[in-house]
């Protein structure tokens, strides 16, 4: 899952990027709250889910964002 | 440090402005002469950044009113409905409002704001779903987070994925609040009110509509962008504001909702603050007939709105993709936006600077808003500003400048 938000990420930057799971979406990629916003969508699209918008303000890392979409989709499921 | 160290970013990029000599936060005008002139440093100045869409604010007959409701009952209620009961005003407005959209409920707050605080934090809760549109107003964000549903936004004006959002959600329990906007109050554009009404109707959804910015300007009676899409009937909720278009403060929501009533006594942005003094009240009373008898006052509004937007396009300024009341002119960065706003400040044109974060998709924009009370030669003279500081900035070759002056 980890190389699929990589894509993701270097989609909406359109530039390459490294991430790990400690990665910093913020802090570490320098995205403003509009680039959040896109990459979110993307996120969302790729996933065919929502992160409702509290769920969005808890994620920090980028393994914040990975148990965020996994969670979301157990929840579908159940 | 201080406790508001926290806020350094925001202090860092208005001093970015600052060092510009643009202080958007802190024009102050002498005197107001009209709904369309103050007076800014000893110079007359145009104001073309108040929102006064119908120009009603020195309307005699509406500053007469407030003036009676004033003498007769005094400066303000000091205190809210629930607790100092209600006005004959309140009362009063709150049915013609509602005879207004030929709704069967209104229900009247200090401010639109609050409206919107009020309404949304209400009127769904927890295990419910609140759809925002992505480019929403801060009051409409704001009364997202007072409550307890679920929020998820949507892309701006697409109702796509919208419908693909809330077919996500299929199966889940909890009533679903759509939210969007009549004109969204940066750029001037408007909602595709009947493809969200179609998701509505298809997905079994509740619609609110924010008219702030609508009430007024759109529609064969001035009742916004519902009444222009000819989709009332689709929309549960209308909510909107007395700030703009009528020119005194307050914001209203009107419904058939059978329920209606319990708004009144579970909405807290209702129930915790000072109802509008009565003066206020008034003026709006008076307003609200001024806009139901005088379609002319809406019809000259589109007039200029129309002028301006046609004559900075044509000049080649970027503007918003529809003529409006609000027309947006995007500059190519913040700096050169204050520069911008600062020489047309100087040159007698008042206007708003708005940049990110308050703008969407990170643009600097020149926000302009006309009035009905605008003279043509108000607006040719705003043009002819815009064309000079165009062409010092070196926006405008100085023959398209020409072909500007000739419109």
């Amino acid at each position: 899952m980890r190389d699929e938000i990589a894509a993701i990420f270097e989609q909406v930057l359109g530039r390459p990027v490294a991430i790990t799971d400690e990665t910093d979406i913020v802090e570490d990629l320098g995205m403003d709250s509009l680039g959040v916003m896109n990459f979110v969508m993307a996120i969302e699209d790729f996933y065919d889910l929502s992160i409702p918008l509290d769920r969005v303000a808890q994620i920090q890392t980028v393994a914040d964002l990975i148990q965020a979409v996994n969670d979301l989709r157990n929840e579908a499921a159940a | 440090m201080t406790i508001l160290a926290k806020h350094a970013a925001y202090r860092l990029a208005y001093d970015a402005l600052l060092a510009h000599g643009v202080d958007p936060l802190n024009v102050r005008f002498d005197s107001i002469l009209s709904p369309t002139e103050g007076v800014l440093n000893g110079t007359k100045t145009i104001l073309l950044g108040t929102n006064n869409y119908l120009g009603l604010t020195f309307d005699e007959d509406c500053i007469e009113k407030a003036v009676e409701a004033t003498r007769e009952q005094g400066t303000g209620t000091t205190g809210s409905r629930v607790a100092n009961g209600t006005y004959g005003g309140h009362a009063q407005l709150e049915s013609e409002i509602a005879d207004f959209y030929g709704r069967k409920h209104a229900m009247v707050f200090s401010t639109g704001y609050q409206a919107n605080l009020g309404v949304l934090s209400t009127l769904v809760g927890r295990g419910d779903h609140l759809m925002l549109d992505a480019d929403s107003h801060a009051s409409i964000y704001d009364g997202s987070r007072l409550g307890m549903a679920e929020v998820i936004r949507f892309r701006h004006n697409n109702p796509d994925d919208l419908y693909k959002r809330l077919r996500r959600l299929e199966g889940a329990p909890g009533d679903r609040l759509i939210v969007v906007e009549g004109i969204y109050s940066m750029l001037g554009d408007t909602a595709p009110l009947k493809e969200f009404a179609h998701v509505k109707r298809e997905t079994g959804a509740y619609l609110l509509v924010d008219e702030a910015h609508s009430l007024g300007v759109l529609g064969e009676t001035g009742r916004g962008l519902a009444e222009a899409a000819g989709v009332e009937a689709d929309v549960d909720f209308i909510v909107g504001t007395f700030s703009k278009s009528l020119g005194s403060v307050g914001g209203f929501c009107v419904s058939d909702n059978p329920d209606f009533d319990l708004l009144k006594i579970v909405c807290r942005p209702y129930m915790f603050t000072a109802s509008l003094p009565p003066g206020v009240i008034a003026s709006t009373i008076e307003a609200l007939r001024k806009l139901r008898a005088e379609p002319k006052l809406r019809h000259d509004l589109m007039r200029n709105a129309t002028r301006l937007y046609d004559g900075l396009g044509a000049m080649g300024f970027q503007t918003g993709p529809e003529a409006n009341p609000i027309v947006a002119v995007t500059m190519p960065d913040q700096g050169t936006a204050g520069v911008f706003w600062k020489m047309l400040l100087e040159a007698g044109l008042y206007i708003n600077l708005a940049i990110p974060p308050a703008t969407p998709t990170n643009a600097s924009l020149l926000r302009l808003s006309v009035s009905a009370a605008h003279s043509v030669q108000q607006i040719d003279q705003a043009l002819d500003i815009f064309a000079d500081v165009g062409r010092k900035l070196g926006f405008l070759p100085s023959d398209r400048r020409r072909a500007a002056g000739a419109l």
